[in-house]
């Protein structure tokens, strides 16, 4: 009952904000003299013959009102960004066809930094001070400050190139996609896992680390072992299970900062995702896929936080969804 | 021989600052269906010392013996201490709010005790075994709140709770580190009532650790008041209320409230108790003793008899004439002090004498 109504609640505050980065974002573009936004749409290199074509087609010639309810009416009701001055491909399906793409990235890359710095965390905190803890905190540390393009690019000269030269292919730049096979995706995938779990990874590992070790020092700790647990049911069952809840508020700050490093990967390592894909409608003014990617991203946040959100109470009781 | 006999036991933590005494040789036994009360300041090294049996001091030294059922506890494997745990030996802490796992079912964490023990008992079992104990101990409807969260509980019912937990597996000895502190006045009552009821049906042995004589008096058979990481007095509690010998003891003793009335202000001993890194020399109470003479600076009294049969020990050095709290005692100790004070003992005294609160009988 009350995950529905939370539920419901936080998809209508959801749409809210859709509404307004829509909204944030037509008037952006679209309160500007008219030749000025046709020719956005349109291209740099349109001709006057086109332009007027566009402005007809749009209906930039409209009150403004009269386009944004257009605008808002395309976009919410029939998911319609426009088409891509470039090719004239419509914005939806080169969202369609980067979302994969981006998804595989931005999955793996959390799954793996979740697993590694996760794992890392929990068998410093239990061994402080030990050979492993101090040998992963100088890891930390160097995997804190090292920028994200520096690891892809290294990991292309060092492994990428030599494996490659060496016969060993299986791992590769560019994409495949997973619906193809589940290994050769992986192969493609792995490099822009690491670099964008790089950073992360050293950043979850001193979290989890940090607080495990302060739970482990809770009073409900000291109960678990006088009731006779073992050790290893301490740890898990009662320490690793209450240090979590501080981990899950942190990934929700992560995942809308996660675009940027998104942005970095696909980059170095040829991924036409949404990353990519945005960085060259931007350096070409294509209008029409700048805003569809805008509202893609601010949707992405959105249901992200409401996961994030869901997954903190199902961890911990205490949390009121609201 | 008792079911528990501790002897001698030391515990100091190694830290940065230095080496923490926290227990310095203390000796005590517990028999089957009594109850010993152990009473002393913040940071006496009651917890510490009861912890240390279960092994649940980590980065402690510990030497000394702990016998229990002719098992000695210092220094047991982990496999053997995890059966002692909870199955012979329950502990219930002081703050029941910390001491229970946030985000488990309070009905979870007893079951989980009890299938811990025993794994041929089911989950449905062990339910079944936590509901009956919540029911036992006093909770209200215990087959709905078996599986409320401890958040959900109030005060009074965490505690019933963690003692419902302490209970589930009968064990022979219950150790309870000031189970009402954190508690409100009437709750606390009914939760020593539950205890002391508890406890005389079940005929198990009960450590009740406070600082507060007022649950000795309604709680304990024996006594022993800690200071400093020592026993500074051992007797039965009518001897430590009407017959007490240390200036420790006494002290504690005219510091309980006459009435609950909050008019009537505690009277605290005067002055701090001391670093266990950097102990006094001498008796380790002398810096505030009123009763303070030249050799309590120099050397350390040994707990030795001082009533009838050897039940009742103090660590002082006033003579056995100076026990109890009456006119004789009195002057007892004050011959004593005529007679031991000269040179530095003279100074601490008055160093006393003006520290606020301070009294001294010269
Ligand atoms: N792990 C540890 N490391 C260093 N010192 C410790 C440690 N645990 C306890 N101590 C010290 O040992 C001393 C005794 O502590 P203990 O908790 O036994 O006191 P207590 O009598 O139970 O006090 P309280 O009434 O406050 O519970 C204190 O000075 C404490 O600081
Ligand atoms: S009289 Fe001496 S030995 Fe006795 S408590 Fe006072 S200082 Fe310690
Ligand atoms: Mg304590």
């Amino acid at each position: 009952m009350a995950l529905a109504r939370f539920l419901v609640r936080r998809v209508l505050t959801g749409i809210l904000v859709l509404w307004l980065v829509a909204t944030g974002t037509f008037f952006l573009f679209f309160a500007r003299p008219v030749l000025v936004v046709a020719r956005g749409l349109a291209g740099r290199a349109a001709s006057p013959q086109v332009i007027q074509q566009v402005i007809r087609d749009l209906g930039l010639d409209q009150p403004l009102m009269v386009q944004y309810g257009h605008f808002l009416n395309r976009l919410f009701l029939h998911l319609d960004f426009g088409y891509s001055y470039y090719n004239g491909e419509s914005v939806k399906t080169i969202i369609a066809q980067d979302i994969p793409i981006t998804a595989s990235v931005v999955v793996g890359g959390v799954v793996l930094w979740l697993i590694v710095g996760l794992s890392v965390g929990i068998i410093s905190a239990t061994r402080p001070r030990s050979l492993f803890d101090r040998v992963s905190t100088v890891g930390v540390l160097a995997g804190l400050s090292a920028p994200t393009f520096v690891i892809g690019e290294l990991l292309i000269i060092a492994i990428f190139v030599p494996l490659n030269q060496h016969g060993f292919s299986w791992i590769q730049t560019g994409y495949y996609p997973l619906s193809q096979g589940v290994i050769p995706w992986m192969g493609h995938m792995i490099l822009p896992w690491v670099t964008l779990a790089t950073v992360q990874a050293a950043v979850y590992t001193r979290l989890s680390r940090g607080s495990l070790i302060d739970t482990l020092g809770e009073d409900y700790i000291r109960t678990a072992r006088a009731k006779g647990l073992s050790e290893r049911r301490v740890v898990f069952r009662h320490g690793v299970r209450a240090a979590l809840t501080p981990v899950v508020s942190q990934l929700g700050v992560d995942i809308g900062g996660l675009l940027g490093g998104v942005v970095v990967v696909e980059q170095v390592f040829g991924l036409s995702g949404l990353g990519q894909d945005s960085v060259q409608a931007i350096a070409t003014g294509n209008l029409p896929v700048i805003i569809g990617f805008v509202i893609v991203a601010a949707a992405f946040v959105v249901v992200a936080n409401i996961v994030v959100d869901m997954c903190y109470a199902l961890l911990d009781p205490r949390v009121r969804l609201t | 021989m008792s079911l528990l006999d501790v002897t001698d036991l030391r515990v100091s933590f190694p830290t940065a600052d230095g080496v923490v005494q926290a227990v310095r040789g203390v000796s005590f036994s517990v028999d089957t269906g009594r109850t010993l009360g152990i009473v002393g300041e913040s940071g006496s090294g009651k917890t510490v010392l009861t912890q240390t049996l279960l092994g649940l001091t980590p980065g402690s030294q510990v030497s000394g013996t702990a016998m229990f059922n002719g098992v000695n506890l210092i220094g047991l494997g982990p496999d053997q201490m995890r059966r002692i745990r909870g199955e012979q030996i329950a502990v219930v802490f002081q703050d029941p709010l910390t001491s229970l796992h946030p985000l488990y079912r309070v009905g979870w964490q007893i079951a989980e005790m009890i299938r811990a023990h025993d794994k041929s008992v089911s989950r449905k079992q062990a339910r079944e075994r936590a509901i009956d104990l919540l029911g036992r101990v006093g909770i209200p409807q215990p087959s709905r709140r078996v599986d409320d969260y401890p958040h959900q509980f109030s005060g009074g019912m965490r505690q019933r709770a963690m003692i419902a937990m302490a209970l589930s597996l009968s064990p022979k000895l219950i150790i309870a580190d000031e189970p009402t502190t954190a508690l409100d006045a009437t709750v606390q009552a009914q939760i020593l009532d539950l205890l002391l009821r508890l406890q005389q049906e079940s005929d198990t042995a009960l450590i009740m650790i406070t600082h507060d004589l007022g649950v000795i008096a309604d709680i304990a058979d024996e006594v022993m008041v800690m200071y400093a990481g020592r026993a500074a007095e051992k007797a039965s509690k009518h001897d430590i209320f009407y017959a007490p010998h240390h200036p420790y003891t006494k002290g504690l003793l005219e510091s309980i409230p006459r009435s609950s009335a909050a008019a009537d202000r505690l009277k605290p001993i005067t002055g701090q108790p001391p670093s266990l890194i950097h102990l006094p020399s001498g008796c380790a109470f002398h810096p505030r003793c009123a009763y303070v003479m030249d050799r309590c600076l120099t050397e350390e009294p040994q707990l030795r008899s001082v009533g009838d049969a050897g039940a009742h020990k103090s660590a002082c050095w006033l003579p056995a004439a100076a026990i109890g709290t009456a006119e004789a005692a009195e002057a007892a100790r004050r011959r004593a002090v005529g007679e031991g004070r000269h040179a530095a003992a003279a100074r601490v005294a008055e160093e006393i004498a003006a520290s606020p609160e301070g009294s001294v009988i010269a």
